[in-house]
């Protein structure tokens, strides 16, 4: 089996979210850059893909030289190959449509996207990646197995699960529950060594045209002050709830 | 209401107006609500498609003049080659130019095949109607609920998701035709089978929720998770977690509400023993009111919520499950 993993590069969930250049750019001083962790629980189901059934397991980003320390770590997690598109992603639909061209020569069986990434939640790419393939695409994954050609999904619904068969090749928007948080792996030393001698092959940008285009970013008013209520008042708080809040 | 900029041509406005075992769900009223709001900027129609809806002709209430319903057992469950084939197919037929859904977990699952059929650019997140001046934009989160962004749309056709709780419901009678559309899509092309569906429908979902109640690790356990729920259940809302606790299994990952979880955008949001971690918050900040009860008076969430009561979860929440139990008996 031939697996993709889609990786975005992107800030860690504790960053200060901040804008330069008149609030057009998110500002990257003094960020940390991670895997999208909804993509890095694909990652891991992945590798246990490669351990248990000898899939073998390519990973790739679409951006600029900056992300390279990124998919590295997934090199260092244990994946084979390394790809990256070097462009920078402004568009779900330019960052689909690179991997579109990756996922066809690649010839995968399995490509393995997150649902969306944490910094601006497109929650696109996985979905038009697959039409774009003519894959079949299973959203909000938190469960799968794959027996021949065949693979057995779950898909996470409101207020429920639901469980889906579906030929190969497929390309699934994971999160987490595909792994535990717990299974995620931290790359050893050795992944790391190993992780400098595996090909790490930089594509050029086949896509110009973008269908959205991000402007001005600002940031939410900052909010009043709580209002504390006594824990001996339960009825102020229910008052507050009903005539101020208007929330119940 | 702008000036508006276009004159009536021959385009529409179309929404998919989401249905569960035939009613419409409230996230769909709330995007027909917005279409019909676009529609009028825009100087024509808005129409809705629905699969096996009830009665269709209720749109007409949220300002849509033409319900396209297809009846058809076959997309009983949800399939999202086949649903996406369907709209795709009316959006060519009704020349739409915008698309509108809402972010259930279905529309959000669509709405990027829909973008390839439809060679569309598509937004998701967005919280406020469309500028349609110059260029086309619109306005939605990003950074998870940390940051707004305007993003403008080039294409043609261009499709909308809209944040649920963010525009609301906005009741706008107009006279309706109901059609019952026929296509000649079929299900079982599709290489996906939905196999079986386990769905909680005795409890309301975080999705749909007005409220939602969620514990952290202040609980101490999940065997004191009837707290949450009898608090829930007083309210009719949902209940969720905390990160930490869905990792130690206290609770289904489905419960883990923030950044790498579910987002909220209820109406009320009661965090119970969470001490507000940022990942946390970023998840529920599009909640419009937030309430906090932890016992450490420095817990983060305090200067993220609008109501606070320093104290032990332990006492405080069954006597506030106790007077909330009294007033709804008084207001009802």
């Amino acid at each position: 089996m031939k697996i993709l993993v889609c990786i975005s590069h992107v800030p860690d969930t504790t960053s200060k979210i901040n804008f330069t250049d008149g609030d057009t750019k998110f500002d990257t001083n003094g960020v940390q850059f991670v895997i999208n962790p909804n993509d890095e629980f694909g990652l891991t189901r992945a590798m246990w893909f490669k351990e248990k059934q000898g899939a073998n397991v390519d990973v790739v980003t679409v951006g600029g030289k900056d992300t390279e320390p990124t998919i590295r770590k997934s090199l260092a997690i244990g994946a084979d190959q390394a790809i990256r598109v070097d462009t920078e992603a402004k568009d779900g639909y330019q960052v689909a449509k690179e991997l579109a061209v990756i996922a066809k020569d690649g010839n995968y069986d399995l490509i393995i996207a997150g649902r969306e990434s944490i910094d601006y939640n497109g929650g696109m790419v996985p979905g038009m990646l697959a039409k774009l393939i003519g894959a079949n695409f299973i959203n909000t994954c938190v469960g799968l197995e794959v027996e021949g050609d065949k693979a057995t999904a779950i898909r996470e619904i409101d207020g429920g699960k639901e469980t889906l068969t579906s030929s190969l090749p497929l390309v699934i928007g994971g999160q987490k529950g595909l792994v535990e948080e717990s299974d995620l792996k931290i790359p050893n030393m050795r992944g790391i060594m190993m992780a400098r001698k595996k090909p790490l092959k930089v594509v050029e940008a086949s896509v110009s045209e973008l269908s959205t285009e991000a402007k001005q970013f600002s940031k939410p008013a900052p909010k009043g002050d709580v209002k504390l209520v006594d824990a001996e008042n339960i009825d102020e708080l229910i008052n507050l709830l009903h005539n101020e809040a208007k929330a119940i | 209401m702008k000036p508006k900029p276009y004159k009536k041509i021959d385009m529409s406005v179309l929404v998919y107006t989401e249905s569960e075992n035939g009613k419409f769900k409230k996230a769909a009223l709330e995007a027909a609500s917005y279409a019909k709001s676009v529609a009028d900027q825009l100087n024509t129609e808005a129409i809705a498609i629905s699969f096996n809806a009830e009665s269709a002709n209720d749109l007409g209430a949220y300002g849509i003049s033409k319900v396209k319903n297809l009846a058809n057992d076959s997309f009983t469950k949800f399939n999202v080659e086949a649903y996406a084939e369907v709209i795709s197919e009316i959006a060519k037929e009704e020349n739409s130019k915008v698309i509108v859904i809402s972010q259930s977990a279905n529309a959000k699952y669509l709405a990027p095949l829909l973008a390839i059929n439809l060679e569309a650019g598509y937004v998701s997140n967005v919280v406020e109607l469309p500028k349609v001046d110059n260029e086309f934009t619109v306005k939605r989160t990003a950074f998870t609920n940390k940051a707004f962004n305007i993003t403008s749309i080039h294409t043609n056709v261009k499709i909308i998701g809209v944040s649920s709780n963010a525009f609301g419901v906005h009741e706008n009678q107009v006279d309706i035709e109901v059609v019952n559309y026929e296509t000649g899509v079929v299900v079982n092309n599709s290489g996906i089978t939905v196999e079986s569906v386990d769905k909680n429908t005795d409890k309301v979902s975080i999705a749909d929720a007005e409220i939602v109640v969620s514990g952290g690790r202040g609980l101490k356990g999940p065997e004191n998770w009837n707290l949450i729920e009898d608090l829930a259940s007083t309210l009719g809302a949902a209940t969720a977690c905390s990160k930490p606790v869905s990792d130690m299994g206290w609770r289904p990952h489905s419960e883990h509400v923030g950044q790498t979880g579910k987002p909220v955008a209820s109406n009320l949001y009661i965090a119970i023993g969470i001490s507000g971690a940022i990942q946390h918050l970023a998840g529920i900040n599009a909640s419009k009111t937030k309430v906090v009860v932890n016992s450490d008076p420095e817990a983060p969430f305090f200067k993220a919520a609008d109501y606070g009561i320093v104290g032990d979860a332990f006492e405080v929440i069954p006597k506030l499950t106790e007077k909330l139990k009294e007033f709804k008996a008084n207001n009802a």
